[in-house]
């Protein structure tokens, strides 16, 4: 192979590559979206399954006793200043101060996967309202 | 408002500033309706949902809401004629339940009655329940007021008999408040023979006090504050000229007037509950009537719950609500107006920053 064939081959699946890349990243299908949202609405589910759970903390309180569908949890409010904590936090940090007290349970981390379905579910019941970061 | 009423009210106003330097609001039982020998007080307590872990050990934070009730209750001069328990002692209807819940409330120096709750109900269909205290439904006579209970909480039969392969799951599945396998609540037509056979033997002129769990109007069916044949009941009541309907349920305040029937909510002692405009996707009527409480404080857990007690003033019922990290309220039977008013907050420009939901 010369040299030159070499570079032509190269220069080839290099357009080739820049051709797919465009493709990705300016289109995609009805069937992307479907799967996307499947996805989101997976996670909502677990969410769903998270917030009505006994076992999430250790007392057997779960959160769905105080916060049916969610409710009065205010997450379009969020990042706000917490009075009560005194600095401005985000919704997961008040809802590890509801696991630590109500449940009597265990602080989830920010990236935990359980944690990011509950504030899917929480911030899905919540769709359609206005965002109002900092309200109290 | 002729003078008489805006006397009447200006006499209230110092009663309720008065009550504020005591620790228990007891002025106010003894200034407000000093005119009629027939008026009487009596508390309510409702909504404990005791909740079992395991062996001896119950959510702390239930019962301390319960014991905390039941203590103030007793203190209260002058002594109420009675207490009542509005439903939801137990939070999964077990025995264990009950029986904790039963051993708090016999602390009460005072004759206690009983409505039964959902989280009571559907374990067992309210049987060990029974034992302990008493029928599902029945009426007493007091001081000139003819006062019915209702076991307002049953379902379709298709529902409590067919639906669930197991009791437990059954309770489990009407425990969840925002459960979409859950079912509507209603009194049925069982109890509507029995109430419209009991009302014949009360003349029309006899003030009604009628005490359920669920509200006997339709606010929100998504969270059972609601009762399916509640026009049905209101029907039965619609003849006589004084009614007050009293419900607990829905964990926080909330009064209306639909034609002669009054009807107020009572406190839970155990957590508070969002008003239903605060959940997004919900279609809901709150009465309008109605000025909300004050958006809880989760960080003080008594905050929002509490207890009342209520005076039957001339056969109308004002409701005296003892609210915990927060200002007492007086929900009052308006008698210009012929309505339950807010003694201090039912204007909208006496309304407080806490009392918006959103």
């Amino acid at each position: 192979m010369s040299t030159f064939d070499f570079i032509g081959k190269g220069l080839l699946a290099l357009s080739l590559m820049v051709t797919v890349n465009t493709v990705s990243a300016d289109e995609f299908t009805p069937e992307d979206q479907q799967r996307w949202q499947q996805q989101f609405m997976d996670s909502v589910k677990q969410g769903r399954e998270l917030w009505t759970s006994p076992t999430l903390g250790t007392n057997g309180v779960a959160c769905a006793q105080c916060h049916p569908n969610a409710a009065n949890t205010h997450p379009e409010t969020y990042p706000k200043f917490q009075k009560q904590i005194g600095k401005v936090i985000p919704l997961w940090e008040m809802i590890n101060w509801c696991l630590r007290n109500p449940l009597e349970g265990v602080p989830l981390a920010a990236d935990d996967p359980k944690m990011i379905a509950i504030q899917a579910y929480v911030t899905y019941e919540r769709r359609g309202v206005k965002l109002e970061p900092g309200k109290h | 408002m002729n003078d008489i009423n805006r006397s009447r009210r200006d006499f209230l106003r110092t009663g309720g500033a008065l009550a504020l330097g005591a620790s228990l609001p007891i002025s106010l039982v003894e200034l407000a309706f000093a005119e009629s020998s027939q008026n009487f007080t009596f508390a309510y307590i409702s909504d404990a949902h005791i909740q079992h872990i395991k062996g001896n050990r119950f959510v702390r934070n239930w019962d301390m809401g319960l014991q905390r009730a039941v203590a103030e209750v007793n203190l209260l001069t002058p002594k109420p004629d009675f207490v009542m328990f509005g439903g939801d002692l137990a939070q999964l209807g077990s025995k264990e339940e009950l029986d904790h819940g039963a051993e708090i409330m016999s602390a009460l120096k005072h004759d206690v009655r009983y409505v039964m709750g959902e989280h009571d109900y559907y374990l067992d269909l309210g049987a060990y329940w029974e034992q302990l205290f008493g029928p599902q439904y029945y009426s007493f006579d007091h001081k000139g007021v003819h006062f019915i209970v209702l076991n307002s909480i049953r379902t379709y039969d298709d529902w409590t008999f067919k639906r669930w392969p197991t009791a437990e799951q059954r309770m489990l599945e009407m425990a969840g408040l925002d459960n979409p396998n859950g079912s509507p609540f209603m009194v049925g037509e069982e109890q509507r023979k029995w109430l419209k056979e009991d009302l014949a033997k009360v003349t029309k002129t006899t003030p009604l006090v009628v005490f359920s769990h669920s509200p006997l109007q339709k606010i929100y069916k998504g969270w059972n504050f609601w009762t399916e044949d509640a026009e049905q009941i209101q029907a039965l009541l619609k003849a006589y000229k004084k009614v007050s309907v009293i419900y607990g349920h829905v964990h926080q305040i909330q009064y209306n007037q639909i034609g002669n029937i009054s009807f107020n909510s009572v406190m839970a002692t155990a957590w508070p509950w969002p008003y239903p405009q605060a959940y997004a996707q919900a279609e809901q009527y709150l009465p309008k009537l109605t000025v909300p409480m004050n958006r809880a404080d989760p960080f003080f857990e008594r905050d929002a719950t509490g207890w009342q007690f209520i005076n039957v003033a001339n056969g109308n019922v004002d409701l005296n609500f003892t609210l915990y990290s927060n200002k007492d309220r007086v929900v009052r039977f308006d008698k210009a107006k012929k309505q339950p008013q807010d003694v201090e907050y039912q204007v909208d420009k006496a309304r407080i920053d806490p009392q918006s939901h959103y």
